[in-house]
This record gives C-alpha cells, structure tokens and sequence, in this order.
C-alpha cells in the first residue's frame, strides 16, 4: 500500500551503454500501472530495478517517501510475479507460499493463516499439498501470485505473467487479476506486458516506454484519444493508426489540411496562425474512418487491396501509395461485400482527426 | 609376418567380418528366411521386422554374456573351491574368510573409504562449482582443479608420497612441522589415520569430476528461481542450501554413487603407497595379495566386493535414469 516515485532514473550498462534514462514517474497508491512498449525498450528492466534485482545507477527510487535505491528487495516490500512463474520446484505449493515467511521467521500459525487465506483467495486449496510439476500452467500462475498475496507486500510487481499461458487461459486470468486487484484496491501493482489488450483493460495509467525513456503516461482512452505523437498513437490501438501526410490550409480552433493526394482533412486540433503551410502527418484510426458519398469531402482515397470480412467489421487494405511506409487500412463497421478492387473515398469527423509535426502531437505544445 | 601386418589384417578381417555379418543376416532373413514373396509377403514382412533387432543385437548380447556373465558365474564357482581349484569347499573361503583379523580390517576401511571419499569429493566438488560460478577466473581455477583427473592412481600416489615423504627436505607436512621445530613422521605409519591421507588422494582426483557435473547442474537451475529467494528475502546461504541443492539432489547423489562404485574397484592407491601395510588394506588391494597366490580366495573377494557394489550400482542407475527424464 504505497506510493512510488521514481526520480530522473537511469540505467547504463559497463558505463557505456544507455538502456533507460530520464525516467519520472509517481505513482499513487492503489494504481495499477502497465509498462508496455516494443520488445528491447527497457520494461522489463525497469520493473527489475523496481524489485531491485538489477542496480540502479541513476536517480532515486521512492517507496512511500523512503530511497530504497541501496535497499535489498527482500526489504522493499515488494513482491515479484515472474513470467516463467519461478517456483521452487522442489517445494509443495503451500512451501512455495509459505517460503518467505519461514525466511522472515514467522510463526507457524501466522504462515498457515496467510497461506489458507490466499489459498482460498486464488482457489489454490485443494493443490497445496501438491507439486508445481503437477499443476496446469493457470494454477502455476496462480501460486506465484499466492506467493506475493501471503507477504502482503506494499507493492506487486508483474512481469509479463500471462505470455507463458494460452490465449483462452490468458483471458481468463487476466480477468482473475482484474478481479484480485478489486479485492484490494489499496495495493499499488505494476504489470509489464507486450499484450496492449492487457494494457488496456487492466491499466489504472499506461506507461508508454520507447527511445530509451517514457514515451506518454495517461489512462488507456487518453492515450488512445490524445496520443502525444506518432509513437503513442501508432502503438496503442491495432491496426495501427495510418498516418497520411498533407500540408495545414486553414488555421484556427479548428484546423483543416490539404492532403497530398488530393483530398481535405478537418480536424478539432487548433492550430496557430504559424502553422499555415506546415507539412503535417494526419492520423486517422482504421476504426474511424467513414465512407463518403461520390462529390463530398474526403481525407482519403485509393483502391482496395485485400478485405478481410469478419462479420461485426470489415477490413480494408489499401494498395501502398508510391513513397508511404505502410499501407492504408480502413476498418469499416459491418459486412462490405464488393469492395475489393474498387476505388474508395474514406472521411472522418473532426474530432477523431489527429495532426502530428515532426512526429509530435500539435495537441500537446 | 609383421606386426603391423598382422594388425591391418585383423583390423580388415573385423571390421569386414561386422559388415559382412550384417548384410549377409539381413539377406538371409529377407530373401530366405522370410521371403517377401506370394501369397506371404505381409506376414513375411512383419515377421522379419519382428527378428530384425535380435539378429543385429546378437554380437553385441553374445559378447557380453561371454565377457561378463560368464566370467561372474565362472569367479563363483571359483570361490567355492579350494586353493588348487581342484577340492569343492562350499562356503570354505567365506567363512576362513571372515574370521580373519585381515580381512576383517580390509573390509572397515573400505567402508569408511566409502563413506568418506564419496562424501568428500561430492562436497568439495560442489563448494567449488558454486564458488567459481560467476568469477571471471573461475574457469581458470576449474580447469586446475580438473586437472588431477589425468593424472593415473598410480602417478597420484607417486606425487602424494613426496608430499607425505618422512624428510623435511621433500614432504611437505614434515617441511612444515619442521619450521615449527618438531621432528619428523611418518604419515603412512599413524595407525587409522593413515586411511584418511589416503582417502585425500582419491578425493583430490575425484573433486574435479564432482565439480563438472555439479557446475553444469548449477547452472541448469532456472535464474528466476533464484531471483524469487531474493524478493522472498534469502540470504546466499540460504539460496543455495534451500533453493539450489535440493534442485539438483538427483545430480548429486548420481556423483555420490558414481565416486562410491569407483572407490570400492580403488587399489592403485594403497598398493602403491603402503602395500597394504600399517592396517590401510582395503578390499581390492586385500584380492590383489591372494591373486595368482590362491584364486579360490581372491574370487571369494572379489565376490564380496560386487555384492557390496550392486545396491549402490542399481540406485545410480535408477537415479541417473531419473534425471534423464
């Protein structure tokens, strides 16, 4: 049950090589925070020097107001859900829970009590006289997480705990976490995953990391609505968001941009009068994008590729323009027989338009 | 004829007598024996598949039983009979065994060499392993401690007698009682404890082979494991009595049974550096006395010695399976 502040964190390794600099972050007590980003971005990491498995060296982490930089993990009052799981093969699931507390010499009737409650909590009672060899891969996860409830620590670190199971179990458990983090909505968790579905739907805040630092911090939807730039808004949400590049017309509360192939983009994004004849980036969620009738104003247009019909939404893949990194797509609601090969005109309304300058959003400046 | 003559013909004569062995069988059993031919050829073709691996595992079942098996029952037979070999005594050489004072030494000290070694090397080896895990120079410092391994009992005794030498000038132990201004001893004459300076002979031999396989066997235990003792608040003590040993107790005990059979076929060491004298007899040096001199009562020895190794030889074998899985 605390708060956490991290403090112009670094990490840097053989006094050379950058992983993670500049990290500020507070996070309050009862948070459920997600770290996600691509795979190499210093999470997982960052989550390690949390736990205190890996040094930090630079800047000061804070646990309820206390510098723990130089404290062992054992005296944080942490308590760490590792990926691959990480029990003791050779213990019964009520050792492997009850393991920590023998350590900090409790009393036996303390540990059986904690044990029994986080049993019943994770529905782990009829396997506690059982080997970990002879659990699923669910009641596995299950036990790493009984081992952090019973040491009922302040802060619960996840990492990456559900990429081992599969993805009907992966559901379930995800929804087993968001119940247990109900239960106890005094705890502070971090949860690191690639899953921006996890993200989503469990995050009290996302933590967006890229580029060796934090790309955005906000709840799911304001990352999703508001991204602070390409990254963000190409990262969260899937398919990704096309970017289409124009050049600002009309400045003003609302703002509207010639598009280089040809159509018109308005967008609730105010602009400066500066900003005239700037070359932007207009983003525009597959989700978002509407068919327009023949002669109205559209943002887009190009030939379909590919569709994809799965019933509540059909997906449309545009052929590559000459010189875009990525294909359009477009992901229109409902079934779209007919499409494929034919030339269409695709708008948005203003307020799902997004412009971006240099790769930043003109949203936060 | 020449030697080397001779030995490219028996190499030829083998190596194609082997192929030959397996081609001309396989042909036969296929074309003569069970012909895939008319109205049979389903049935022939199970059948041959049926005999196949019998007729290929022949050598190989025939050679051991005429090298192995043969020889077991032959020594047995042996031991039941008089010096000769031509009086049947039944158990004569067991129970004249037995009463004897010599005997009966051989047999305590191989127990406590069996105790000790195994115990000793197994520990130091994996002290070692654990210590030089993460050392940058750890692979230097196994490499030395491998090293002995090369070296023959009999090379080993050879060094460990200068080391044990009575002269302050060549033995160490006596070099240094020396400086502190006592006088010479004997190492090899301390009545009992003389066994266990040549128990540190052995165990400075096997504590590279423990180490090897415990090194690996460390290093096998997943990290994370490890990282949650930390998190759960172990000290390294207790991460490695707790959390790594028992993780690799299958790997230990197959060492521990491993060095107990080598121990128990040891006699290089004791031949060589005592002869058996001062009470240091052991079994196989104790067989090596009466071999040649009196067969009935070195196959009696030798029998004792096998009864006493299969139960230690079938828990390594289990265990090792064990850990294969």
């Amino acid at each position: 049950m605390a708060n956490l502040k991290l403090k112009d964190v670094a990490k840097t390794y053989g006094g050379t090589i950058d992983v993670l600099k500049n990290i500020n972050l507070d996070i309050k007590q009862g948070e459920l925070i997600v770290f996600v980003g691509p795979s190499g971005c210093g999470k997982s990491t960052l989550l390690r020097m949390i736990a205190g498995l890996e040094k930090i060296t630079g800047g000061t982490l804070e646990i309820d107001g206390q510098l723990v930089n130089n404290v062992p993990p054992a005296q944080r009052g942490i308590a760490m859900v590792f990926q691959s799981y990480a029990l003791y093969p050779h213990m019964t699931v009520r050792d492997n829970m009850s393991f920590a507390l023998k350590i900090a010499k409790k009393s036996p009737e303390e540990i059986e009590k904690a044990v029994a409650k986080a049993a019943k909590i994770l529905q782990l009672d009829d396997y506690l006289d059982r080997l970990p060899k002879a659990l699923s891969g669910g009641q596995r996860q299950r036990v790493a997480i009984g081992r952090s409830i019973v040491r009922d620590p302040k802060v619960y670190l996840f990492d990456e705990p559900l990429s081992n199971l599969d993805a009907a179990l992966r559901v379930a458990t995800r929804i087993e976490i968001a119940q247990l983090k109900e239960t106890m909505p005094d705890s502070t968790m971090i949860y690191v995953t690639h899953d921006q579905v996890e993200a989503m739907t469990l995050a009290t805040r996302i933590v967006v990391l890229a580029n060796k630092g934090i790309a955005q911090v906000g709840t799911p939807l304001e990352l999703y609505e508001r991204p602070n730039g390409e990254f963000v808004a190409q990262f969260i949400g899937s398919p990704a968001m096309n970017l289409l590049p124009g050049e600002v017309i009309a400045t003003g509360p609302q703002t509207t941009v010639k598009m280089a192939n040809g159509g018109v983009a308005v967008s609730d994004y105010p602009t400066l009068d500066s900003d005239m004849g700037r070359k932007v980036n207009v983003g525009v969620r597959p989700e978002d994008f509407l068919e327009v009738a023949t002669g109205a104003d559209f943002i887009f247009n190009g030939k379909v590729n590919i569709t994809e019909a799965l019933g509540e939404v059909t997906l449309l893949y545009f052929e590559k323009e000459p010189g875009a990194s990525d294909a359009v797509i477009g992901k229109l609601p409902g079934i779209h027989s007919g499409l494929r090969g034919t030339e269409v005109k695709l708008g948005a309304v203003p307020a799902k338009v997004h412009i971006f300058a240099d790769g930043e959003s003109l949203l936060y400046r | 004829m020449s030697p080397v003559l001779q030995g490219f013909i028996t190499i030829i004569v083998g190596v194609g007598g082997c192929v030959a062995y397996f081609y001309a069988s396989n042909l036969i059993l296929d074309k003569v024996i069970f012909p895939a031919r008319h109205d049979d050829h389903g049935r022939n073709i199970n059948r041959a598949t049926m005999v196949r691996p019998w007729l290929f595992l022949f050598p190989a079942v025939f050679a051991l039983g005429l090298y192995l098996v043969y020889p077991v029952v032959g020594s047995f037979v042996r031991s039941l009979y008089n010096r000769a070999g031509d009086e049947f005594i039944g158990f004569g050489n067991y129970s004249q065994m037995f009463s004897e004072e010599g005997f009966r030494t051989a047999l305590l000290n191989n127990i406590l060499w069996a105790l000790v070694v195994p115990a000793g090397a197994t520990f130091l080896g994996l002290l070692v392993a654990q210590l030089t895990d993460k050392l940058r120079w750890g692979n230097f410092a196994k490499s030395l401690i491998f090293m002995p391994m090369a070296i023959s009992f009999v090379g080993a005794s050879l060094i460990w007698k200068f080391v044990y030498a009575n002269d302050p000038d060549i033995g160490i132990i006596n070099a240094l009682r020396d400086t502190m201004g006592m006088g010479p001893v004997d190492p090899m004459q301390i009545p009992f404890w003389n066994n266990f300076f040549l128990m540190v002979i052995l165990i400075w031999i096997q504590t590279g082979f423990a180490m090897v396989i415990l090194s690996a066997a460390l290093r096998g235990i997943p990290e994370e494991t490890i990282e949650a003792a930390i998190i759960d608040g172990a000290n390294p003590f207790q991460i490695f009595f707790k959390i790594k040993v028992p993780q690799i107790m299958g790997t230990i005990v197959v060492v521990w049974t491993t060095i107990t059979i080598l121990v128990l076929k040891v006699f290089d060491i004791v031949y060589a550096m005592t002869g058996g004298n001062f009470d240091t007899e052991i079994l196989p040096s104790y067989m090596m006395d009466y071999m040649f001199r009196d067969d009935g009562r070195a196959t009696a020895v030798a029998f004792v010695i096998m009864i006493i190794v299969l139960p230690v030889m079938v828990w390594n074998i289990r265990q090792a399976r064990k850990e294969m899985r």
